[in-house]
């Protein structure tokens, strides 16, 4: 399973509870009410301990977390760095 | 303060029996345990269950007036009746009880509806008229004390609680999926409304007249809105003064009683003033009453310690541990009769429990003052997002949002989501819901877990829509602040605080609350005092900490306020709590309530069971779900009327045909009520 298809189900079970209609890769997690502010910290958590990518705290911002897209995206870029370095 | 019930044939005159009545009062005897009395003619029956406090031997009710033609059941206190009775003494009034309740009828025959305009107190009552067979029925201006009432087979059927309308079996009991959408929405319902279709509630500051079959509600009193152009321009020094005196005297007069006085001491700045004047001004051998929590978070104990030992207090406590809050979360709700979104009503319940082992039934508390004088944050959200609106990219003006809400920004990397959260809808300054908007958005997320059926009843249209539509026009004039607070009394001060927080989970045995801070000339002072000086900057109820700094140690009304919160899913999902919660959300019972859909429930409820921090909109998600599944086994699916025991009736005024009766069939204290008709059903 990709990257953004395991961001995409646990969005699905754990943020949205099963309703997974909304969610589409570019729709935007805040304006849609998708995610409070809780919900992007639980995000964050997920990612963390899943993909065992670090972020800090300067990275945790909303436009890396806000679509489907941009989190994988940013996942991917973070896996990528490490494996370069 | 007691509970009162009635039937009035709307129609022609139909037979209403005593067992009727005693069945409705049955079904609320914790709100009056000591003594029963009914009236009854061929249009109208009355009833009473009595809290004696007032006029102990003599104070039985129902009551009556010279000739008999006026008869009064009540629920409250008058707390200005002696001097209501000097003027009507003088006016040639005869009385024969010292009850404030008389006094209460000959105002109402002296003045009619108008009467309601000089009574300082918290009531509900209902007074028959039996030469116009008129009906008339009030309730005190900010809805202190509950009326419900409906309309079924050509009879106005009400009562203090649904309960009592529920105990007639006629009387059709159905969820009433508007009312859910907006407890999941506003945190409770609207006004006027309760959770069951069809079965409504007398909105504070309103009287009913029923007469030749037709019903009119009218109100008599509505928040205050004042204008900055008609404010006060006295300095803050002035203005807490006269609030320091008002305050006074309305804990004087919320001190008469024939029976011990106590308060509620939480060790925050509201109910330790109240202790403060009371025991200081008053009575210095004063009971004091706290809740403690185990998690340090929600604890106030050693506030709550100082302050006994400041003022020389009886001090009980009552530990409100996790355990303890999710077993008592189904009695709660069964006095509460709504759902709910929050645990915080649990630990009231538990201690009036302490209250009434103590000997004592009647207790100051401080609701109230965190509505008047500007103590919500939610009030500084308002001031502070419309500051910040002006320029919203300014870094230090959402800054100021991080002060606010210290207990959800201490982690410094949730710091730029909340930011972005409370800076959502920032240029919606000028929409008349703009402060409470967040919340209410943030609220309905949880309307996610609604089944189709009830997600499409209902959808009657915007949720906020009857809200702007009841704003009256000088609302439009008010300034943030004073907007968000008006919102704020009118939608949650009763039907939640006074209410679900208050009346109902002292009650549930037989304890009396008496809020100082709403008395009406304090509400009317301060709408006339600006905003400014209610909120310093972002300092909270300015003038207040003013007004009783005198009276109370520094550490007290200096401290930071902490919003009273008890916790939601440590509650909900350990011990004997625990297990009803996991049979509430199962699958069968989900399907059976039809209310939610189960997949999703059941979703929550393991995410709930394994995450460390449930966020809070999770934790309104699992009480919301869960109280309205507990809501909807008691009053719909269990509920017999046939099962509540009649209350025994010490006193009847038979009037029906052939029946002109006065009997006293029994006097002396009545059996309490048993365990099982109070609780968990």
């Amino acid at each position: 399973m990709g990257v953004q298809e395991e961001i995409r189900n646990y969005v699905i079970d754990h943020i949205l509870f099963g309703d997974g209609e909304k969610l589409r890769d570019d729709v935007s997690f805040q304006e849609t009410g998708i995610l409070d502010s809780t919900g992007f910290l639980e995000l964050i958590t997920f990612v963390e301990e899943q993909f065992g990518v670090e972020i800090a705290d300067d990275e945790l911002v909303p436009e890396h977390f806000d679509t489907l897209r941009a989190v994988s995206a940013f996942v991917e870029q973070k896996r990528a760095s490490r494996a370069v370095a | 303060m007691c509970g009162i019930v009635g039937i009035c044939n709307l129609g022609s005159a139909r037979g209403i029996g005593v067992e009727t009545l005693a069945r409705m009062m049955g079904g609320i005897r914790h709100r009056g345990p000591d003594e029963t009395g009914v009236y009854l003619d061929d249009r109208t029956a009355l009833g009473h269950v009595r809290l004696s406090i007032i006029d102990l031997a003599g104070g039985g009710q129902p009551i009556h007036n010279e000739d008999q033609t006026l008869w009064i059941v009540y629920n409250g206190e008058i707390f200005n009746y002696p001097e209501l009775k000097e003027s009507l003494e003088r006016q040639g009034h005869r009385f024969y009880t010292t009850s404030d309740t008389e006094v209460l009828l000959h105002l109402y025959e002296q003045e009619g509806p108008a009467c309601l305009d000089r009574l300082n107190g918290q009531f509900a009552f209902a007074i028959w008229d039996s030469r116009r067979q008129a009906l008339f029925l009030a309730r005190d201006r900010v809805g202190i004390r509950p009326l419900h009432y409906t309309v079924h087979d050509g009879r106005l059927i009400f009562a203090s609680e649904v309960k009592a309308i529920f105990a007639v079996p006629q009387v059709p009991r159905r969820m009433d999926p508007e009312a859910l959408d907006q407890v999941f929405t506003f945190w409770t319902v609207l006004p006027g409304r309760t959770a069951f279709e069809g079965i409504c509630e007398l909105p504070p500051g309103h009287y009913m007249k029923v007469s030749k079959g037709s019903i009119t509600t009218h109100r008599y009193w509505d928040i205050p809105i004042c204008p900055r152009a008609d404010q006060t321009d006295r300095p803050a020094d002035e203005i807490a003064e006269m609030v320091g005196d008002l305050l006074v005297d309305a804990v004087r007069f919320r001190l008469r009683a024939d029976v011990p006085v106590g308060c509620y001491l939480s060790g925050g700045l509201d109910s330790s003033g109240i202790a403060a004047l009371t025991a200081r001004r008053f009575n210095a051998d004063l009971s004091t009453f706290g809740i403690r929590f185990d998690r340090e978070a929600f604890d106030e104990g050693s506030h709550q310690q100082t302050m006994a030992a400041f003022l020389g207090t009886h001090h009980r406590e009552v530990q409100a541990s996790a355990k303890g809050i999710g077993a008592s979360f189904a009695e709660m709700l069964w006095h509460g009769e709504k759902p709910i979104l929050r645990t915080a009503p649990v630990p009231l319940l538990m201690l009036s429990k302490v209250v009434r082992d103590s000997g004592l039934k009647v207790v100051l508390t401080g609701e109230g003052a965190d509505e008047v004088f500007g103590g919500y944050n939610i009030f500084k959200e308002a001031k502070v997002r419309r500051f910040w609106a002006r320029q919203p990219a300014s870094g230090a003006r959402s800054a100021l949002i991080g002060q606010l809400y210290g207990y959800v920004f201490r982690d410094q990397r949730s710091r730029s989501f909340l930011t972005s959260f409370f800076g959502a809808g920032l240029d919606q300054v000028h929409d008349p819901l703009f402060s409470h908007m967040v919340r209410w958005r943030n609220t309905s997320r949880i309307k996610t877990f609604f089944s189709a059926e009830l997600r499409s009843a209902a959808d009657s249209g915007d949720p906020y829509e009857p809200v702007r539509a009841s704003l009256p026009d000088e609302f439009h004039r008010l300034d943030a602040v004073a907007k968000a607070q008006y919102l704020e009394m009118k939608l949650f001060l009763s039907n939640y605080l006074l209410s679900s927080q208050g009346d109902r989970v002292a009650m549930a045995h037989s304890v009396e609350i008496r809020v100082p801070f709403l008395d009406h000339r304090i509400i009317e002072l301060m709408s006339r005092v600006p905003s400014r000086w209610k909120i310093l900057g972002l300092n909270e109820k300015h003038i207040l900490k003013k007004a009783l700094a005198p009276n109370l140690p520094k550490e007290i009304w200096s401290r930071r306020k902490q919003p009273y919160r008890a916790p939601i899913v440590d509650c909900l999902l350990s011990g004997s709590g625990g297990d009803c919660t996991r049979e509430m959300l199962g699958r069968q019972a989900i399907d059976a309530a039809g209310l939610f859909d189960a997949a999703k429930v059941d979703r929550l409820l393991n995410k709930m069971q394994t995450v460390r921090t449930p966020s809070e909109v999770d934790g309104m998600a699992l009480a919301g779900i869960l109280s309205s599944q507990i809501v909807h086994r008691q009053f719909i699916e269990q509920f017999r009327a046939e099962s509540i025991p009649p209350a025994c009736v010490d006193l009847v005024f038979d009037r029906r045909r052939g029946r002109a009766t006065i009997h006293e069939i029994h006097r002396g204290p009545m059996p309490r009520v048993p365990a099982s008709t109070r609780s968990g059903r």
